[in-house]
């Protein structure tokens, strides 16, 4: 079928929000070439689950569609129109199955070497679209705070590499009582500004007890069970012997009931969840790849105000099989490695967050847990510096707020 | 997953270190950032300015000499090796190999970025377009088919050492005017190792079975021409009690394979050997610090490699050894992916890698800046062992010839 074949009783399998979105909108979507129209409906059809700052996104863009003339569209599309697709994925059921489609169309952009122009393509698109966005500042600059190196007792690793250019660099921090400093002031935030996903504290070990109210707050130890049942479904499929696309299409198929979360009260929170584990390649049995790819989720997706993660040790590489097998054994840990990849995932965090509007104004501090190094990004901070003066921990969250 | 899935809502990038610079744009600055910091760390010169002067090992016949090629893989970053802060993870590419080396600084790779597609098509001289997972050979001739066709060359005397079950078909194509029987033997050192362990020893060895992170599953039916358990001691000259002792020692899935490949070039001194290295192939697991080990072994092992082949009397000062990745990974800077840990954007990063050619005829310390691709590789083997790989897209290149 190809778009201009489209109904909108086509759309009755879709979730109540996201069928009267896509079912109010065919005259448009009828428009839209096959390259690019599932991608969209892949958006679509999880509307019910998106976070507030998703939905006016994808609001926004179908509006920008339907404001330009046919010429005008058909000028920002060209680059989707051009791709040659082969007549399978036209029979293919892309309206009610618009993941797998798109898993079928990157396999055959890649084999036939149009990557390349789905990518020029895709970049001119949200481009075009993002400059017709309305750029509204947040709320409140926004905060991250990571905090690293739980256990670690003595590092030869020179931290920070990466981020030091862009803040002070502070070594003689006082670690008293430093955890609970960040927590209460991240705490504080998400009551003096309460805003719906705003303010998030994702834990790689266990959460912390006793922490303010307001914050989307998670932790690896807190979804053990539903990665348990998941590293058990992924043992299974190991043994049926299907191939890594197959698998990949059973992943992305996983809802939180299967996993053991069906009667979350927060919907839009546990689908999150179950795409942290089945979307992310490792989350499932390394709790640093865990944190790090739930932080970049959270800002691509939820946009929060406040973000503070902290990482803890994940267990030590050991073949598939054996760490699929985390949940039912003691798995032995690797501070230091975990130290390393999270310094990392830090700076990745940093620059996910200076992906968003606002970022000039935005705030950025990492601590090595219970150690004296830490440092600062700020509006008001210097670059590129380093300060031997003695502080605290609430002084620095003072420097960055 | 197709990229850049944030058509549909979510943030879009709005800062880039890379700028609005094009593909080719960004390609040279990678290779004018590698050239500056070599000749910073070695002194290593354009080879414009050398062409005339350097002068030329002693040229050989065609007869008699030999290749080694070993694949940097899979995927590593300038960033963990050639750039400033990777130098600390490739001590001996950079003082011990790179004097003596001709660096292409630009190699391109304009096909697809999964590890068995683009190994194959690296062995063929063009850009394969099969899947990457399914376990076929490549449709065009191999090197090993090119090398043994035209110089009526035994099957012992091509070798490919591969790290695990998805590379058993590289050995040989299905094109039909070369294919079965002319491809060469492929050892998969892990599954002999895994076929020589009783179910009691195997966690012992468990770091050597190390599964791939990003196709878990993956283990197709074999197919190709590789060597069975019973077949080493024949072959090898190693028995299998030898193998599983030795095996003990060693760290991880391509210690064994260079292991294996220095026992073939001590027995069977096979006049061109294939080593493919996959060990940093772990960065999909998110895991930053098991990928820079991963490198820091890879460095060791290339070392180690040119050593052999230096104190081998059927190898020195007659072979070429050829280092290149099969690809790059993600830029830090593409929003649409996840930094270090894929390859699934072909950004520019990701396609632009570099090759490094030592040995007879080559000219020491000199860096190459113009733009090559890695199906030049081939040809430029024929030229140098006495082969015509007519139906390969690349070029001899000149600069090693």
């Amino acid at each position: 079928m190809l778009p201009r074949d489209l109904k909108a009783s086509q759309f009755a399998g879709y979730p109540p929000q996201a069928r009267e979105l896509a079912g109010g909108r065919v005259a448009l979507l009828q428009q839209l070439p096959l390259g690019f129209l599932p991608l969209l409906l892949r958006e679509i059809i999880v509307y019910d689950w998106k976070f507030p700052p998703e939905r006016s996104e994808l609001d926004h863009q179908l509006a920008y569609l339907e404001s330009r003339s046919p010429a005008d569209r058909r000028q920002l599309l060209a680059g989707f129109e051009k791709l040659r697709l082969p007549a399978e994925l036209e029979a293919f059921d892309w309206v009610n199955q618009p993941g797998q489609f798109s898993e079928q169309l990157t396999t055959h952009l890649w084999a036939t070497l149009q990557i390349d122009a789905f990518r020029a393509a895709a970049i001119d698109y949200v481009r075009t679209v993002n400059a017709a966005a309305p750029h509204t500042p947040p709320a409140l600059p926004r905060l991250s705070i990571v905090v690293l190196g739980k256990d670690v007792a003595e590092n030869k690793y020179k931290l920070f590499r990466k981020l030091r250019p862009q803040g002070v660099y502070f070594n003689h921090v006082r670690p008293e009582n430093g955890l609970r400093i960040l927590l209460d002031a991240v705490a504080a935030r998400a009551q003096a500004h309460p805003a719906p996903y705003g303010h998030w504290y994702i834990d790689g070990g266990s959460e912390e007890t006793a922490v303010g109210e307001g914050l989307v707050r998670f932790s690896y130890d807190s979804l053990a069970a539903a990665r348990g049942t998941l590293q058990d479904k992924m043992q299974k499929t190991f043994q049926s012997g299907i191939g890594p696309e197959a698998f990949r299409t059973m992943l992305a198929g996983m809802r939180p009931a299967e996993l053991g979360m069906g009667d979350a009260a927060d919907a839009v929170m546990s689908r999150f969840q179950v795409s942290v584990l089945t979307e992310g390649s490792g989350t499932q049995i390394f709790s640093t790849t865990f944190v790090q790819w739930a932080a970049r989720e959270a800002f691509r997706r939820a946009q929060p105000l406040t973000l503070m993660l902290r990482f803890a040790p994940r267990q030590r590489a050991r073949p598939m099989n054996e760490l699929l097998a985390e949940t039912q054994r003691k798995p032995e840990l690797d501070p230091q490695g975990s130290l390393v990849d999270a310094d990392m995932g830090a700076y990745y965090t940093w620059l996910n967050q200076q992906r968003l509007a606002g970022a000039d104004k935005s705030s950025f501090l990492v601590w090595f847990e219970n150690h004296n190094e830490a440092l600062a990004i700020g509006p008001a901070l210097a670059r590129a510096a380093e300060s031997s003066s003695p502080v605290d921990l609430r002084q620095l969250v003072q420097q960055v707020s | 997953m197709i990229e850049y899935s944030n058509l549909g809502g979510g943030p879009i990038p709005r800062h880039s270190a890379s700028g609005l610079r094009s593909p080719r744009e960004i390609a040279q600055a990678v290779s004018w950032s590698r050239r500056t910091f070599l000749r910073e760390v070695t002194g290593a010169a354009a080879a414009g300015a050398l062409l005339s002067l350097a002068p030329r090992g002693a040229w050989a016949s065609p007869r008699g000499r030999k290749a080694v090629v070993v694949t940097f893989g899979g995927g590593a970053r300038d960033e963990e090796t050639f750039m400033p802060d990777g130098q600390e993870n490739i001590p001996r590419l950079l003082t011990a190999l790179m004097p003596r080396a001709t660096f292409f600084s630009q190699m391109v790779n304009k096909g697809i970025l999964g590890h068995y597609v683009a190994t194959a098509s690296l062995a063929t001289g063009a850009y394969e377009t099969f899947n990457n997972f399914a376990a076929v050979p490549p449709d065009r001739p191999t090197v090993f088919e090119y090398f043994r066709k035209d110089l009526n060359r035994p099957a012992l005397d091509a070798w490919v050492v591969a790290p695990s079950n998805g590379f058993n078909r590289i050995g040989e194509s299905g094109n039909r005017s070369y294919g079965r029987g002319w491809g060469a033997g492929v050892i998969l050192p892990k599954r002999l190792l895994a076929a020589a362990l009783s179910s009691r020893e195997g966690p012992a060895y468990e770091h050597l079975l190390r599964d791939n992170y990003e196709t878990p599953l993956y283990a197709p039916e074999l197919g190709g021409h590789q060597v069975e358990l019973h077949q080493m001691a024949e072959v090898l000259r190693l028995s299998v009690a030898d193998f599983t002792a030795h095996a003990r020692v060693l760290a991880s899935p391509d210690e064994l394979s260079v292991y294996i490949a220095r026992q073939l070039m001590r027995q069977l001194a096979p006049s061109l050997l294939w080593i493919t290295l996959h060990d940093i192939d772990i960065a999909h697991s998110g895991t930053y610090s098991l990928y820079l080990e991963a490198i820091q072994r890879t460095d060791r092992l290339c070392g180690e490699i040119w050593s052999n082949i230096q104190s081998e009397p059927e190898y020195a000062n007659k072979t070429n050894l050829f280092i290149l990745p099969d690809f790059g990974r993600d830029s830090d800077d593409d929003a649409g992916g996840n930094g270090f840990q894929h390859h699934r954007t072909g950004d520019p990063l990701s396609r632009t890698t570099w090759m490094m050619a030592m040995g007879p005829g080559v000219r020491e310390n000199v860096v190459v800046e113009r733009p090559t691709e890695p199906t030049d590789l081939v040809p430029t083997l024929g030229s140098i062992l006495g082969f015509d790989a007519r139906l390969s897209q690349g070029k001899p290149l000149p600069e090693v010839l």
